[in-house]
């Protein structure tokens, strides 16, 4: 059976180019960067061809770079840094529908003293602005905001909104693990202080991520150890997957242009396709500013999970907001949070589409998607 | 990802008895749309009490549906009196076991059956009995006692894993510990009291009340109320149009809307702008 794989904020495959520039630091370049011997040395240029081209992809400079092991890790150093090195400091801010890299990380500092908060989406999942802007106190360590949400695609105005707190002197960071590789990213027309990228929604494997640092935001380690990373983060470097993340970076630049046209476009067609063979189904969010892979569908009066299952028969790979899914038994705290009904929040469906999504892969989920709607429908006492 | 048996996937992907029963001799309805699954069965029953046809709908996951079309299986042909003894754990058996997690599905199915027969009895429609103990779900303190008694259930998880209790803001916890330490140390207490509304049926309440009954008002000097949150026992809205600018609006949204919310949903309700 194929895999048609529609998951892609979740993760995506390895590039071929990534891997065959990463193979031989797996195999016979061993070296240790760190070392005086021009076995290492090699090894340590190649980090640095591979941090240029992270900061390139954002145009940052490849000092503001630093290497992690994912999105996760870069989000808790980003914060960490930001609250450690203003201990007096006790209001953090940040956003209702977070990744829960921030979102469990804030709510564990708000049980460690720190006051929290959290600001509000509307119904269209945008950002309540105003709601943000007036809870800036000077008493804030870092404002939150994710640049891209994973479930609906949202595209927040973080550039705007930086530059508003830079104005107050505070340091904002932005998780933009779902944006980077999908949006052109530009932190120089930008106040941002620290942006997270993970390595493996663009194409590198699973275990490298980055965090950009502007110059002269004040920092302080988090995994503290050796000098590399310029002492920002000790630990001999994952050599092979830095020079993955690199390459990826690369190919993610080229590739940005397919993103905003024949990836857009198919997730139009499958977007379209879909509600005008479906009845009662709905997009989560708004349409507008949205990522351009991105939607997530609510088909009402069916479970997610359910529909998940069927379309695993056929080999599709796609996500779901219920709570079945998740081990919780409550829907997504993001389509909550925006305010979608139960009857639609625990039945949607989120695409996520890719550089390697065809179009016979979208004709096929067209085709096959409406007929499991309607035999689980028929199942439902709610269906009439 | 879920580790389903092969039968549970089975009945899944190929469920048995899927359907409504016209005149119907026995109807149980259990579980609703916004607690994520919902089963509704229908039985024919001849007159030596014997099950002889047995359907089903369900709203639900995987385990629900395959839970569901199960139960059918397993009652069709045998007699009521039979079939009341069947238990949760006897549905989940069937399907060569449920994952831990997913247990409350095959109660579900128990329940459904046990209402069925109540309606066929023509006893009266229960009201849900006991105390809510888990506002997110409406579980009763009868509920979780039953489920930990049969279960041999230890920990909170296990209640939230059998009839979902403690699942959503775990503010229940502490109760549901005393729950379990209560029916391991001494038989617990059976008492029946009228509950009270769960959050979900607050929160469709309002946002129905909102809809319906408060913004056709507003809209009328062109403003409008849009339902942000529920929390506590206070609803979070946001005003819209001219209400967001008028300088009366807080007299409008505590005189007006929470009244009439008090009014028409519940009396402990209070209602709270959203700062812009």
């Amino acid at each position: 059976m194929k895999t048609i794989y529609v998951d892609n904020n979740a993760t995506t495959r390895v590039a071929p180019e990534v891997l065959d520039v990463m193979l031989p630091y797996l195999k016979e370049f061993y070296g240790n960067p760190s070392s005086m011997h021009s076995f290492g040395g090699n090894v340590a240029h190649k980090i640095r061809e591979a941090r240029a081209k992270v900061a390139s992809l954002i145009n940052a400079s490849p000092d503001e770079i630093m290497f992690t092991s994912c999105g996760t890790e870069s989000d808790n150093t980003a914060i960490h840094a930001a609250i450690s090195s203003v201990p007096d400091k006790k209001h953090i801010i940040t956003s209702r529908v977070e990744h829960p890299a921030v979102k469990n990380l804030f709510e564990h500092l708000s049980k460690k003293g720190y006051r929290v908060t959290f600001v509000p989406v509307d119904r269209k999942g945008m950002l309540d602005l105003d709601y943000l802007y007036n809870s800036l106190t000077d008493d804030t360590a870092i404002v939150s905001i994710m640049w891209a949400n994973n479930e609906t695609g949202m595209i927040f105005p973080v550039q705007e909104l930086s530059q508003v707190i830079k104005t107050k002197g505070l340091v904002f960071h932005t998780d933009a693990v779902q944006a980077v590789g999908k949006l052109p990213i530009d932190v120089s027309k930008s106040e941002i202080d620290m942006l997270s990228i993970s390595g493996h929604k663009i194409h590198a494997p699973k275990g490298i991520g980055a965090l950009y640092v502007r110059k002269g935001t004040r920092f302080s380690p988090f995994l503290i150890g050796g000098h590399q990373e310029g002492g920002r983060r000790g630990g001999t470097e994952n050599v092979a997957y830095i020079i993955g993340i690199g390459k990826a970076s690369e190919l993610a630049a080229t590739h940005l242009e397919e993103m905003a046209t024949r990836v857009e476009k198919l997730r139009d067609k499958l977007e379209n396709e879909l509600l005008k063979r479906i009845p009662n189904a709905m997009i989560n969010g708004d349409t507008e500013n949205r990522l351009p892979n991105t939607t997530s569908i609510s088909f009402e009066y069916v479970e997610g999970e359910s529909i998940l299952l069927m379309m695993d028969e056929l080999g599709i790979c796609a996500s779901s907001g219920s709570a079945c899914t998740s081990g919780s038994l409550e829907p997504s705290h993001v389509l909550r949070a925006m305010g979608v009904p139960f009857t639609a929040a625990h039945g949607s469906i989120r695409f996520s589409l890719g550089i390697y999504s065809t179009e016979e892969e979208i004709d096929f989920i067209v085709e096959k998607l409406p007929p499991i709607i309607e035999n689980l429908r028929t199942m439902s006492p709610f269906w009439k | 990802m879920w580790e389903y048996t092969e039968k549970v996937k089975d009945h899944f992907l190929n469920p048995r008895n899927v359907g409504v029963i016209e005149n119907a001799d026995g109807v149980g309805e259990v579980g609703s749309l916004a607690c994520g699954d919902a089963l509704k069965l229908t039985l024919k029953i001849d007159g030596d009490k014997r099950i002889s046809d047995a359907k089903f709908q369900t709203f639900g996951c995987a385990s629900a549906i395959a839970s569901s079309s199960a139960l059918t299986e397993m009652i069709k042909g045998i007699t009521i009196d039979e079939a009341e003894k069947i238990t949760n754990n006897d549905i989940a058996e069937y399907l060569g076991g449920l994952p831990k997690e997913k247990m409350h599905c095959s109660v579900l199915g128990r329940d459904a059956l046990e209402k069925a027969i109540a309606n066929y009895r023509g006893e009266p429609e229960k009201r849900v009995d006991g105390e809510i103990v888990c506002e997110c779900f409406g579980v009763t303190d009868l509920e979780i006692q039953r489920a930990v008694k049969e279960n041999h259930l230890k920990t909170i998880e296990d209640v939230t894993d059998y009839v979902k209790a403690g699942g959503g803001c775990e503010s229940c916890h502490d109760k549901i510990l005393e729950i379990i330490e209560s029916v391991m140390g001494t038989p617990a207490t059976e008492k029946t009291r009228p509950s009270g509304m769960t959050n979900i049926q607050k929160i469709r309440l309002i946002e129905e009340t909102l809809e319906r009954e408060i913004n056709p008002e507003l809209k009328k000097d062109g403003g409008g109320i849009e339902f942000i949150d529920f929390a506590d026992n206070t609803v979070f809205v946001k005003l819209r149009g001219t209400c967001s600018t008028c300088s009366a609006s807080q007299v409008t949204l505590k005189h007006y809307v929470e009244t009439r919310i008090k009014e028409l949903v519940s009396p402990e309700l209070m209602v709270e702008e959203v700062k812009q």
